[in-house]
C-alpha cells in the first residue's frame, strides 16, 4: 500500500501523522460529497428532461457514469498526496505525450477532429485530462519555489512551457474553449503563487499584439464565431441562432421557471445541443431565475470548498493543487453559464457533471478525488526538494 | 545530498513557507473576490435576462412555438331556380408520401406504378419534391383519384409505406359546357390577384378563386371564410399539438334564376346553328332562364387545371368558346333596332300611330340612295306592315324625322348603350351613336344620313343579344325591367321585381307589340309562328351585315349564302309570349346564320319549350 501511505520513513521522520485507511475515508468532507451528489443529482434530472423525460439516452448513462466517476473520486481522495506529488511530472508528460500522440494519429489516422481514446464507458480526449494534468505538473514545479524564485523571470520559464506546449496541441486540435481555459488556469497559478502583477501586464500586452496574428490562423468557423458574438443578429438562423435561441429558452424561463418537463423551447428542439453546452439554459428555463442562482451557488460553493482546502494544507503542493482546480472548475462553470447568456462568443465548453459527456465528468471528478486528498493528507508536510 | 543538517533546513524552510503561505493567502482573496464579482455579472445577466427582460422572451418564445394555420372555407354551391345543383364540390382524393414513413421512395413508388400508372416525368418530380421538402412534410403524388384507385391503394398499403389518401375538394359543374357562360369557372390564385386582394386565405396551397361568370362574380359570396389553427411546432415545423382552432365559415349558397333545363334545351338547340347565343328572361322581373352561349367549354377541365394545347385550341377557336357572346359579344341589331327607331318617333312626336310611307325600294337623302332591303319595294306602308315586312324606308323616314338624339334617348331607355348591370362579369356596354358621341369620339359633327343607318340598326350602334332581350321585355311590360341570375344567396332573396314603369304612351307601346304581332302573324317570321294557343309569339328579325354589301354586289344580287361563313350576314330575332298577357322574353343571335327568319326558328322552339316549362310559374 505504498501508493497510499507513501514513503514510511520520510513520514516518520518529520512527525506527519500517518493515518490508518478508515482515519481517511472519516477525513473525507461530508459536506463536500453532498456538494458533488447534489450536482450529479442536477445532472440526472437535466439530463431526463432534455430526453422529454426519458432515462434514454442520456440519463441513465449520465448516472452510471457518475457512479463509476464517483467512485473513483473516493479512490483518488484516499492517495497520498505525496505520492500524487511524486506523480506530478509523470502525469504530465503521459499526458502530454497522449495530446501529441491523438494529435498526430489524428492528422495521419484522417480521423478529422475525432481525437479520443476509447475507454468503453467514456471516450476519453486527452485534452480534458491536461486540465488536471497540467495543475498537478505546475503544483509539483511550484512546491519547490521560494518567493525568491518565482520572482526570477529564468525560473519561470519552464512552467510557462509547461502551459504553453499543451495550449498550442489544443489549439491546433483546434480546440478554442479548451486552449483557453489551460492558458487561464495556468495563468492563475502562477498569479496564486505570487508572479509581480507587471509581469501579467506585459504577458497580456504581447497577447493583445498577437491578435491580429492569431486572427490571421484563425480558422473560418472560429472567425465567424466570434464576429456572430459581436453581432449575433448578423447570422440569425446560423451560428448565430445558437446564441438567440439560447437567450429566448433562458429569458422566457422568467423568474420561477416553465416547470420542470415544462420547458417548451428545449423540448420542443429550438434549442440545440441541449443535453450537453446548452443544458444550463433547458435547466433556467424549466427552473427559472431562482433555479439557476440555485445551480451556481451549488457551484460555488464547490468552488469556495476547494479554495477552503487548499488554504487548510500544509504542504505548497497540496494548496496550488486545490487552488488550481478550484479554479479550473469555476472556469468550467463561467465559461459554459457565460456562453449560454450570451455573454462571450460560443465556446465548446461543457457544465460539470450537468452537461452530457462522460470526459469532462471524469476529469472533473478526479479533480474532486484530488481536492479530497489535499483535504485528507492536508497536515502531511513535505520538505522542498524532496518528497 | 543534502547539504544542511535536517532540522535547520526544516526550520528555514518553514519561515520561507510562511512568506509564500502569506503570498498565497492574499493573493487567494484576491482571486477569490474576482470569482465573486465575475458571479455576480453572471447574476446581474440572468436577471436581466430572466426577470427584466422576460416578457419579450416570453412572445419571442411563443413566437418561435405557435403557428398559425388557415383552414380553406369549403366554397358555396350554386343550384338553379328549381335546386339543380350548378357548381359543387366534389370529394377529391389525393395520393400523398411522407418520406419519413418509407425506407426507399423510389421503391414504394415503384409498388405504386403498379397501381396508379405514374409516368417517368411524374417519379422525378415527387422524387425531386420530396428532397426539397422536410421528412415529415407529404408530397403530392396525384390528384382526383377514382374510386377504385383509391381501393387499390389501400388494400396494397402494407406494401405501400408513407403512402396515404387525403380527402381534398375539387370543384365540379355536372351539366358542363351548357353552363360554362353562366357559371364560369375556378383555378389557381395569380400573382395578380393575390396582389389585388390582401386575402391570406388567397396564399393557400391549391386555394381556387372564380375566374369567369358567376364564379367569379359572386366570388366574395362563394368563398367563405378562411378558419385558422393555431398549432405548436417545434425547431423543425413538424406540428406537435393544435392549441386553438376557429373553424372555417363555407361560402354561401347561391340559388341562380337559371332553369337548367331550359338551359339545356337551349344550348342543344344552338348546338345546330354553328355559334350563337340565345337569352330566355321574365319579361316582367327580369329574372333571366337562360343564358346560353355556343359553343362553350368544359368548365371541369378548368378547375382541375388545364392542359396547354386544350387551352390554345380554346383561345384560337373562330367561333370563341370562351368568350359569352350573349352578354359579352356586340352585334349590330339589324332590323331588331326597328322598334327602337319607332319608338322615338312616336314618343318624340316626330310621327303619329297613323304615319305612312311609301316604299318603292330606294330612300334618296341628300346625294346618296338608300335602298329598302326588297328590290321594288312594298309600296304604301303604314307602322303594322312596315314591322310585318321589316320595310327599311318606312324606318328610314321616321329615323330621318326623329333624329339621332331622340333614337339615343329612346335607346338608351330601352336599355341599350349601356351594361345592363346582370351579374356576370365582362358584360359589354354595346353602343348607341348620338351628336355628342360623335363629336367626343371622332371630332367630326353628325351627318343625317348616318342616322337612317343607324334607324334600321346599322351603322356604328352596337348591342349584346341580353340587351336585345331587355329591351324587348321593357316594350313587352312597359316596366325598366333589369336582368338578373342571383335569385337567392342563402335562401335570402335577392330578386328585386318592383321595376318602374316607363315613361312611354300605352298607345305607343301597343302599336309596337301590334307591328311585332304581324311579323310573326304573317310577316318575317311566319314560318316560325306559334300555333299552340295561348303561347303566341310576338317578335322581330333582323339581319346583320358583317361585312359591306358593295354596289357591284348588289348589282349582281349576291346572297348572303353565298358568301364565306365568317363574311355572312348574323340572324337576330327577339321575340315575347304569351301575345296578349307577355311574361317571356327571348333574343336570339346566330352567327353568320345569314336571316332572322333562321334565329326565329331557334326561338321558336326555345318559347315553346319555356312556356311549356314555365318555370315563372314557381317563383
Amino acid at each position: 500500500m505504498s501508493w497510499i501511505s507513501a514513503s514510511s520513513r520520510t513520514s516518520h521522520a518529520f512527525g506527519t501523522p500517518e493515518l490508518s485507511l478508515s482515519a481517511k475515508v472519516w477525513q473525507i468532507s461530508r459536506l463536500f460529497v453532498m456538494l458533488v451528489v447534489a450536482l450529479g443529482a442536477v445532472g440526472v434530472l437535466g439530463q431526463y428532461s432534455a430526453a422529454n423525460g426519458h432515462m434514454e439516452p442520456w440519463a441513465s448513462r449520465h448516472a452510471l457514469r457518475f457512479g463509476i466517476c464517483f467512485v473513483a473520486m473516493i479512490g483518488i481522495a484516499l492517495i497520498d498526496v505525496r505520492f500524487l506529488a511524486r506523480m506530478a511530472y509523470p502525469v504530465y508528460f503521459a499526458n502530454l505525450l497522449l495530446l501529441a500522440g491523438v494529435e498526430a494519429y489524428g492528422k495521419i489516422g484522417g480521423l478529422g477532429a475525432q481525437r479520443w481514446i476509447n475507454l468503453g464507458f467514456v471516450q476519453l480526449q486527452p485534452s480534458e485530462l491536461m486540465k488536471i494534468a497540467l495543475v498537478l505538473g505546475l503544483a509539483r514545479w511550484f512546491h519547490d519555489a521560494t518567493l525568491e524564485d518565482v520572482r526570477r523571470p529564468t525560473y519561470l520559464l519552464a512552467p510557462l512551457a509547461m502551459i504553453l506546449l499543451p495550449v498550442g496541441l489544443v489549439l491546433a486540435q483546434p480546440n478554442l474553449g479548451t486552449g483557453l481555459m489551460l492558458l487561464m488556469v495556468g495563468g492563475a497559478i502562477f498569479f496564486l503563487v505570487g508572479v509581480r502583477l507587471w509581469k501579467f501586464a506585459t504577458l497580456i500586452l504581447l497577447g493583445v499584439g498577437a491578435v491580429p496574428l492569431v486572427w490571421r490562423f484563425m480558422k473560418d468557423y472560429q472567425k465567424r464565431r466570434v464576429t456572430t458574438f459581436l453581432d449575433p443578429s448578423t447570422d440569425p438562423l446560423g451560428a448565430g441562432y445558437h446564441i438567440t435561441q439560447s437567450k429566448i429558452a433562458l429569458g422566457s424561463g422568467g423568474l420561477w421557471g416553465k416547470g420542470y418537463l415544462l420547458g417548451s423551447q428545449s423540448h420542443l428542439n429550438f434549442l440545440p445541443e441541449k443535453q450537453t453546452d446548452f443544458i444550463f439554459t433547458l435547466l433556467c428555463e424549466e427552473w427559472g431565475f431562482w433555479g439557476g442562482t440555485a445551480l451556481l451557488t451549488l457551484f460555488a460553493m464547490v468552488v469556495a470548498y476547494g479554495i477552503f482546502v487548499g488554504l487548510r494544507s500544509r504542504n505548497q503542493f497540496g494548496r496550488i493543487l486545490a487552488l488550481g482546480l478550484s479554479v479550473n472548475l469555476f472556469l468550467y462553470v463561467f465559461i459554459n453559464t457565460a456562453m449560454v447568456m450570451g455573454l462571450i462568443p460560443v465556446v465548446g465548453v461543457p457544465l460539470p457533471l450537468i452537461s452530457f459527456g462522460g470526459t469532462s465528468m471524469m476529469a472533473v471528478m478526479m479533480g474532486f478525488g484530488l481536492i479530497l486528498s489535499v483535504l485528507v493528507h492536508r497536515d502531511s508536510r513535505m520538505r522542498n526538494g524532496e518528497i | 545530498m543534502d547539504p544542511c543538517v535536517r532540522g535547520a533546513c526544516e526550520a528555514m524552510s518553514s519561515d520561507r513557507d510562511a512568506d509564500r503561505f502569506r503570498t498565497l493567502g492574499r493573493r487567494t482573496a484576491m482571486l477569490g473576490g474576482l470569482q465573486l464579482g465575475m458571479l455576480g455579472v453572471l447574476g446581474a445577466r440572468m436577471y436581466w435576462l430572466q426577470v427584466l427582460e422576460s416578457e419579450r422572451y416570453q412572445m419571442l418564445a411563443d413566437d418561435n412555438r405557435i403557428n398559425l394555420r388557415l383552414l380553406a372555407p369549403s366554397r358555396g354551391t350554386v343550384l338553379d331556380r328549381h335546386g339543380t345543383p350548378l357548381a359543387l364540390n366534389e370529394r377529391n382524393y389525393r395520393a400523398l408520401i411522407v418520406s419519413e414513413q418509407t425506407p426507399s421512395v423510389e421503391r414504394t413508388l415503384s409498388v405504386l406504378s403498379g397501381i396508379l400508372p405514374l409516368g417517368d416525368q411524374e417519379k422525378q418530380r415527387i422524387i425531386k419534391e420530396v428532397a426539397k421538402k422536410r421528412a415529415f412534410m407529404p408530397v403530392l403524388l396525384r390528384e382526383n383519384l377514382t374510386w377504385e384507385q383509391v381501393a387499390a391503394v389501400e388494400v396494397n398499403a402494407p406494401d405501400l409505406p408513407g403512402v396515404s389518401i387525403d380527402v381534398g375538394e375539387v370543384r365540379s359543374y355536372p351539366l358542363g359546357d351548357t353552363m360554362s357562360h353562366v357559371i364560369g369557372y375556378v383555378s389557381a390564385v395569380n400573382e395578380a390577384e393575390l396582389k389585388d386582394e390582401r386575402e391570406p386565405v388567397l396564399s393557400l396551397p391549391g386555394f381556387k378563386i372564380g375566374k369567369s361568370g358567376i364564379e367569379k362574380h359572386h366570388e366574395l359570396n362563394l368563398r367563405g371564410q378562411a378558419g385558422t389553427t393555431q398549432v405548436e411546432v417545434n425547431a423543425y415545423g413538424r406540428t406537435i399539438r393544435e392549441l386553438a382552432r376557429d373553424d372555417a365559415k363555407a361560402g354561401h349558397r347561391l340559388t341562380l334564376t337559371i332553369d337548367a333545363e331550359l338551359q339545356k334545351a337551349a344550348y342543344d338547340r344552338l348546338r345546330q346553328e354553328e355559334s350563337g347565343a340565345a337569352v330566355i328572361m321574365d319579361a316582367h322581373t327580369g329574372a333571366v332562364y337562360v343564358l346560353a352561349s355556343f359553343p362553350g367549354f368544359d368548365p371541369n377541365v378548368f378547375s382541375r387545371g388545364i392542359p396547354l394545347d386544350l387551352w390554345e385550341e380554346l383561345q384560337s377557336s373562330p367561333t370563341l368558346p370562351l368568350n359569352n357572346k350573349a352578354s359579352g359579344g356586340v352585334y349590330p341589331p339589324g332590323s331588331t333596332f326597328k322598334m327602337t327607331t319607332a319608338l322615338a318617333g312616336l314618343d318624340s312626336g316626330a310621327i303619329d300611330l297613323n304615319h305612312t310611307v311609301h316604299c318603292n325600294g330606294q330612300y334618296p337623302f341628300g346625294d346618296h340612295v338608300f335602298h329598302c332591303w326588297k328590290k321594288g319595294g312594298h309600296g304604301s306602308v303604314n307602322l303594322t306592315y312596315a314591322f310585318a315586312q321589316s320595310c327599311d324606308c318606312f324606318f328610314y323616314d321616321v329615323g330621318r324625322r326623329a333624329g339621332i338624339d331622340a333614337i339615343w334617348a329612346t335607346a338608351t331607355k330601352l336599355g341599350f348603350g349601356g351594361k345592363t348591370g346582370l351579374d356576370l362579369p365582362y358584360e359589354r356596354p354595346g353602343l348607341i351613336p348620338s351628336q355628342a358621341w360623335k363629336k367626343k369620339a371622332t371630332g367630326d359633327i353628325w351627318h343625317p344620313g348616318e342616322t337612317l343607318s343607324v334607324a334600321i340598326g346599322q351603322g356604328a350602334v352596337v348591342v349584346t343579344p341580353l340587351q336585345l332581350a331587355v329591351m324587348t321585355a321593357r316594350i313587352a311590360s312597359g316596366f325598366a325591367v333589369e336582368p338578373h341570375l342571383a335569385k337567392e344567396i342563402q335562401d335570402v332573396a335577392r330578386e328585386r321585381t318592383d321595376w318602374p314603369r316607363l315613361a312611354f304612351k300605352q298607345q305607343h307601346l301597343d302599336a309596337i307589340r301590334l307591328g311585332m304581332t304581324a311579323v310573326t302573324q304573317y310577316g318575317t317570321a311566319a314560318r316560325s309562328q306559334i300555333k299552340e294557343p295561348g303561347m303566341q309569339m310576338a317578335g322581330k328579325t333582323g339581319s346583320a351585315q358583317v361585312r359591306r354589301i358593295t354596289a357591284a354586289e348588289r348589282e349582281r344580287g349576291v346572297k348572303s349564302e353565298q358568301l364565306p361563313w365568317k363574311d355572312r350576314d348574323h340572324g337576330l330575332f327577339v321575340s315575347y309570349a304569351p301575345i296578349d298577357n307577355p311574361r317571356y322574353v327571348c333574343a336570339v343571335v346566330c352567327e353568320h346564320g345569314n336571316h332572322g327568319a333562321t334565329a326565329a326558328l331557334v326561338a321558336h322552339d326555345l318559347m315553346l319549350e319555356a312556356q311549356k316549362r314555365d318555370p315563372g310559374a314557381i317563383a
